[in-house]
C-alpha cells in the first residue's frame, strides 16, 4: 500500500490574538484554536469536498496544506513533502484557485497569463502545448484566448483560472468556492469539466465550497469539520445516514382525505389532497409507493430527495452540542 | 548538489517575464502612461530647480558648488530611481497580505521576492529616472575623469541602487509584523533618499554617523562623491571609506534578505 497523497495527522493551528478588553489598557493576548486534532488522509485520484461554516478552519487547513502556513501541532504531508518548509518545490505540484481571486492579468488577453505561468512553472513547451488545447477544447475557451481578461464573464474567467491552475499537471488541485456567483449552466460546465479532468488525468480534487450540490455532483467523499476538527469523513449517503436525513414523497391524492397510515413513513404535512410522507433516506421507495397506490386513490407522485443542508446542518448543531 | 534550478540568473530571468508582462498591460493605456511618465519625470525635475534657486541666492552650500551638489544629488537621485524601479512593489507587502495576494504567490513555485519585486512593474518611474540622468550628466562635466574615477562612477550607481533595494526590501518587512506601517517605512527609505541629495555636511556630526552605520545611505553618494571631486571629508573619516560603498551595499542587501527571510517565516507562522 503506498503513502496517501495527502496526509494529516494530529494538525494543529492556533493563532494568537490580541484583543482590546472593556477597562484595560493593554490589549490582552489571548489564543484562538482553529484547527485542531484534525487527522484525515486522501488517495491520489480522490475527489473530497471539504465543508464547514465560515470560520469552522477549512482556509486554515487548505493553507497549512499549500504550505502557506505553518501548523502550531501534528504533522502534514503532501506527496511526500513538508508543504511549509518545501513550499516552492510542492508549488509545482500543485494547483490552488481561491474562487474569489483571480491570478490572471486583468488587461490583457488570457493566453499571455498561460504563457507566464508556462515560463514560470517551466513547464516544456509541447506539453503546454497539449494541455492548453485541451483544456481550452473542454472549458470551450477558444473565443477567449485572445480577448483581455477585464472583458471576459465571470464564469469564463473562473475556466481561465482553473486552466491556469492545471497547465503544470498538478497532482492535487485545490479548489476554494469555484463555482461561486455563476449562473446555473457555467456551473454545470465547470462540474463536467472537473469530473473529465478527475477520469482522464486522476487528478485529486479537494474543494471548499458552501454550494452543496458541487459536493453532490463532484464528490464521493465528504470531510466535514467544525470548530477546528473533522465531525465527519466519510461518503456522502453516510453523511445523509449519520444526519438522520429523510427523502420525502409527495402524493397528490384524487380526493382530500385525513393523514394516510402508511407502514414505514409518516406524514409530515397535509394540504388538501397533497400529502408529504417522510421516510428514512436509506430505505427503498418502492413498497412504501405501493402500500400508497394499494390503499388509496392516486392521482400523482413524487419524490424529493433528502437536503443535505439540513443534513449538515444538524451535524454542525449536534456539533456545538 | 546545485539545484540549478535555482539560480540567481533564473530569477532574474523570471522577474524579468513577470515584469514584462506588466509593462505590456500598462501598455494597454498608453495615453495613461505616457503621460504618468512624463508628470512623474516633471515633478521629479522641480525638486532639482528648487536646489538651483536656492542657489541663486547662495554662492554654496556647506562649501559645495551648485554643481558638486548636483553630482551629489544625480547620482543618489539615479540610485533610487534604478532601485525603484526595479522593486518598487515591495512596498506595498502589506496591501498583498490583506488582499489574500501573497498567499496566491506563495503557491507559485518562484521565490516570494522575486515575485513581489516585479508584480505590478511600472516604467513610469522612467520620469524620474531621465531626469536623475540628466542631473547626473550635466554634474559629470565637474569631475576631473580619470579610469580610478569612473570605476568609482559605476560602483557608486550601481552600489547606491543595491543600498536602496536593501532598505526598500528591509524596511517594508515591518509590514510582516504590523500592516500599515508604510509611512513609518517611507520614513527611513525615502527619507534616506531624500536626505542624500545634500551634502551631508549640513548635518550635525551624530546624523552623519547614524546616516553612515544605522542607515548606510552615505554611502549611496557621499563617500564616492568626495573622492570624484577630489576632497577629503569635512567630517574628517579616513578615506578608505571612499571606496567602501560595494562592501556597504553587500552588507545592506545581506541584512536585508536576512529579515525579509524571518518576516516570510513569520508571516507563515500568524497567517496575519
Amino acid at each position: 500500500m503506498s503513502e496517501p497523497l495527502i496526509d494529516v495527522r494530529d494538525l494543529e493551528r492556533t493563532f494568537d490574538v490580541r484583543r482590546r478588553v472593556e477597562g484595560r489598557r493593554r490589549r490582552v493576548r489571548e489564543q484562538v484554536v482553529a484547527v485542531h486534532d484534525l487527522t484525515f488522509s486522501v488517495d491520489a485520484g480522490e475527489m473530497v469536498g471539504y465543508i464547514g461554516p465560515n470560520g469552522a478552519g477549512k482556509s486554515t487547513t487548505v493553507k497549512m496544506l499549500t504550505g502557506i502556513l505553518v501548523p502550531t501541532g501534528g504533522q502534514v504531508r503532501v506527496g511526500g513533502l513538508d508543504p511549509s518548509r518545501d513550499r516552492v518545490a510542492l508549488a509545482r505540484r500543485i494547483g490552488v484557485v481561491f474562487g474569489q481571486r483571480s491570478t490572471l492579468w486583468w488587461d490583457l488577453p488570457l493566453r499571455d497569463s498561460f504563457e507566464l505561468l508556462q515560463k514560470m512553472y517551466r513547464i516544456p513547451r509541447e506539453r503546454y502545448r497539449d494541455n492548453l488545447a485541451r483544456f481550452v477544447e473542454l472549458l470551450d475557451l477558444g473565443p477567449q484566448l485572445d480577448t483581455p481578461v477585464r472583458q471576459l464573464s465571470l464564469g469564463q474567467r473562473m475556466r481561465g483560472d482553473i486552466t491556469a491552475a492545471l497547465l503544470h499537471d498538478p497532482e492535487v488541485l485545490y479548489l476554494d468556492e469555484p463555482t461561486i456567483g455563476l449562473d446555473v449552466v457555467s456551473k454545470g460546465r465547470l462540474r463536467e469539466f472537473l469530473r473529465a479532468l478527475n477520469a482522464e488525468r486522476n487528478t485529486t480534487l479537494m474543494l471548499t465550497t458552501h454550494d452543496l450540490q458541487d459536493i453532490e455532483a463532484l464528490c464521493d467523499r465528504v470531510v466535514v469539520i467544525d470548530h477546528g476538527t473533522s465531525v465527519y469523513d466519510g461518503t456522502l449517503a453516510g453523511l445523509h445516514q449519520q444526519g438522520g436525513s429523510t427523502r420525502t414523497l409527495v402524493v397528490d391524492l384524487v380526493d382530500e382525505a385525513p393523514a394516510m397510515v402508511v407502514p414505514g413513513a409518516e406524514v409530515r404535512r397535509v394540504e388538501g389532497p397533497r400529502q408529504w410522507l417522510s421516510f428514512p433516506a436509506e430505505a427503498s421507495a418502492a413498497p412504501i409507493v405501493a402500500a400508497v397506490a394499494a390503499s388509496y386513490a392516486v392521482a400523482d407522485l413524487s419524490i424529493q430527495e433528502p437536503d443535505i443542508e439540513e443534513v449538515i446542518r444538524e451535524l454542525y448543531s449536534r456539533g456545538a452540542r | 548538489m546545485v539545484d540549478v534550478e535555482s539560480t540567481p540568473l533564473l530569477h532574474v530571468r523570471t522577474y524579468g517575464q513577470i515584469a514584462w508582462l506588466w509593462i505590456r498591460a500598462a501598455w494597454q493605456y498608453p495615453t495613461s502612461f505616457v503621460l504618468l511618465a512624463v508628470g512623474n519625470g516633471l515633478i521629479t525635475g522641480l525638486d532639482f530647480v528648487g536646489l538651483w534657486i536656492m542657489f541663486t541666492h547662495l554662492s554654496d552650500l556647506a562649501g559645495f558648488s551648485l554643481r558638486e551638489v548636483g553630482l551629489l544629488y544625480g547620482s543618489a537621485s539615479l540610485a533610487l530611481a534604478l532601485a525603484d524601479t526595479a522593486i518598487g512593489s515591495v512596498e506595498r507587502i502589506g496591501t498583498y497580505i490583506r488582499t489574500g495576494r501573497l498567499d496566491q504567490m506563495m503557491t507559485k513555485p518562484v521565490p516570494l521576492l522575486v515575485q513581489v519585486c516585479a508584480d505590478q512593474f511600472t516604467l513610469r518611474r522612467l520620469g524620474r529616472l531621465t531626469q536623475a540622468s540628466a542631473v547626473f550628466g550635466w554634474a559629470c562635466t565637474s569631475v576631473d575623469w580619470t579610469p580610478l574615477r569612473v570605476l568609482v562612477a559605476v560602483s557608486m550607481i550601481v552600489s547606491g541602487a543595491l543600498v536602496f533595494f536593501g532598505l526598500f526590501v528591509g524596511f517594508s518587512c515591518i509590514q510582516f509584523w504590523t500592516t500599515d506601517a508604510t509611512e513609518f517605512a517611507n520614513a527611513f527609505t525615502y527619507g534616506g533618499a531624500t536626505v542624500t541629495q545634500y551634502p551631508l555636511s549640513i548635518f550635525p556630526r551624530e546624523i552623519f554617523v547614524g546616516l553612515t552605520f544605522v542607515i548606510p545611505v552615505a554611502f549611496v553618494n557621499w563617500y564616492p562623491c568626495l573622492y570624484l571631486l577630489g576632497r577629503t571629508d569635512p567630517f574628517g573619516t579616513p578615506d578608505a571609506l571612499q571606496f567602501a560603498s560595494p562592501l556597504a551595499a553587500v552588507l545592506t542587501v545581506t541584512a536585508a534578505l536576512l529579515v525579509w527571510r524571518s518576516g516570510v517565516r513569520h508571516y507563515a507562522s500568524t497567517g496575519s
